[in-house]
């Protein structure tokens, strides 16, 4: 059932060490991930209400393409804003009724946005490790951007994630962190996962039914709960995830109202956490099924605040990217 | 060279403006904005002896022209300091401040930073020390010394403990 990711080397920088793509958060050093968020808490000044331009010219003359496999508005739309910002022009490929339709290959395909004078790449596939393969093939001059493959990583998202913790609770070496429901096709709770270790987090706790834990997270020093009242249980940040029914089997999963009833969100089990908890979720939300309006709506919901500081992560990668 | 006193003569030239500034209360106040992060150093001391509400940070991060070429990893050091301006820009009159001028590329991205901030009245650049070796029409109005030196050695200002400046000299490696 759990598809074993296997570990390889996957090269996302340069022989000085700076970063030349963004494809995973696994392995990347500490120093990295919080040089990614300093620069993102520069751009977040881009947007300052006392700037009357909200826009810089550093990647002007640039081409962004966002090359998106797998559906999804919201991260499409905030790397196309996150490339205005910085004066990149954007070109949208929606691939379901383009040439990979009509059979072309993703290299051929790659190829051709090369030769279209492409930059960057943002790539959404629902193939896992999708965009290490078009990075390995691109020139050096073209910089790749996993956007999310398939249920193995989506690192804008987990350092977006980071970000909010970082901007709201200041510190990782006290945080007890809690990610509450379909943990094995989250690619997002890998990446954060990853970047919380390394960044020193003590405590990370996933909650959820057996059938949606993979069964190698105690080795990535996970604890691990089934039920909501003892893995809230004064905890800092509570994430709930979005229950992927695409990515599923049947049967895997309580359906909507039972799934709610042992694992969604609500204020009773909210008030088990720390007091100040924050309340994160990717998106989309699925209310009732996972949050109930109140908790997604309530003074503890920072959900509105990672869309805003995902487009300030986003410039921050692809400045430093295609500046490297 | 003595940073500290190189900064007395700062401070006291623009505490003979306020004087004139006093006298003609139509004129209207400057305001101060420091360059990240040596001159925002040195706006931070002067508003504080000079009594005033408040002081700029400009940082030129977004407009450097050396992008290309390195990247964003000049950006680095100055990463903490983003541009803050707490006054209103348009029709102000701003006084630019920084540690060390020479090329000029940093006060014209300086520049471009600012006007996205809105359209002042006036702007004036006032440093501590000038280089020379000039690559850009800019000047300043106001120089505290005028210091030569070999081009691959860097002057960069120095705030220690107790807030005191002093200058440091470095060999440019690479």
């Amino acid at each position: 059932m759990v598809k074993q990711v296997v570990t390889q080397a996957v090269k996302q920088t340069n022989a000085a060490g700076e970063l030349t793509h963004l494809l995973t958060l696994e392995g990347m050093p500490k120093e990295q991930i919080v040089q990614i968020l300093d620069t993102a808490q520069q751009f977040v000044s881009v947007t300052d209400p006392a700037r009357e331009v909200k826009k810089v010219p550093l990647l002007r003359g640039k081409s962004v393409f966002n090359l998106f496999f797998e559906n999804s508005t919201r991260t499409r739309t905030t790397f196309e804003i996150a490339a205005n910002r910085l004066s990149a022009d954007v070109i949208n490929l929606d691939i379901s009724t383009s040439s990979t339709a009509k059979g072309e290959s993703l290299i051929d395909t790659i190829d051709n946005l090369i030769a279209m004078q492409a930059d960057i790449l943002v790539v959404r596939h629902n193939v896992s490790r999708a965009p290490m393969e078009i990075a390995q093939h691109v020139p050096t001059f073209v910089h790749v951007i996993n956007a999310g493959d398939g249920s193995h990583q989506h690192p804008t998202q987990g350092l977006l994630d980071m970000y909010t913790m970082r901007h709201f609770k200041h510190d990782f070496r006290n945080l007890k962190v809690a990610i509450i429901g379909d943990i094995v096709h989250s690619r997002v709770a890998k990446s954060n996962i990853h970047a919380l270790t390394t960044l020193g987090c003590p405590e990370i706790r996933v909650i959820g039914p057996e059938s949606l834990l993979p069964s190698d997270l105690d080795m990535l020093g996970v604890k691990v709960f089934h039920e909501m009242e003892a893995g809230l249980k004064g905890v800092d940040v509570v994430m709930t995830l979005r229950i992927q029914k695409e990515r599923m089997e049947q049967g895997q999963v309580p359906e909507g109202n039972a799934f709610f009833k042992q694992f969604g969100l609500t204020q009773a089990r909210l008030a088990l956490a720390k007091p100040d908890a924050i309340v994160m979720h990717p998106g989309p939300m699925n209310r009732g099924v996972e949050i109930e309006s109140a908790v997604a709506d309530g003074p503890q919901s920072v959900i509105l605040q990672q869309v805003t500081f995902g487009i300030a992560v986003r410039m921050a990668v692809m400045s430093m990217v295609a500046g490297n | 060279m003595k940073a500290e006193a190189l900064y007395r003569k700062l401070l006291g030239e623009l505490q003979a403006r306020e004087v004139t500034a006093k006298l003609t209360p139509a004129h209207p106040q400057f305001c101060l904005a420091g360059l990240a992060v040596g001159g925002a150093w040195l706006a931070e001391r002067l508003a504080k002896d000079l009594v005033l509400p408040q002081f700029g940070v400009i940082n030129v991060a977004f407009h450097r022209d050396d992008y290309a070429e390195k990247g964003l990893s000049a950006m680095r050091s100055a990463s903490t300091m983003p541009t803050h301006l707490p006054f209103e820009v348009n029709g102000a009159h701003i006084i630019l401040i920084d540690d060390v001028l020479s090329t000029g590329r940093t006060v014209r991205a300086a520049l471009n930073e600012l006007f996205d901030f809105g359209r002042p009245a006036q702007v004036e650049l006032m440093v501590l020390a000038d280089r020379g070796k000039r690559e850009l029409p800019i000047t300043a109005d106001f120089v505290a010394e005028f210091i030569d030196l070999p081009e691959e050695q860097i002057l960069a200002l120095e705030k220690d403990a107790t807030g005191l400046f002093h200058f440091h000299i470095e060999e440019r490696n690479g």
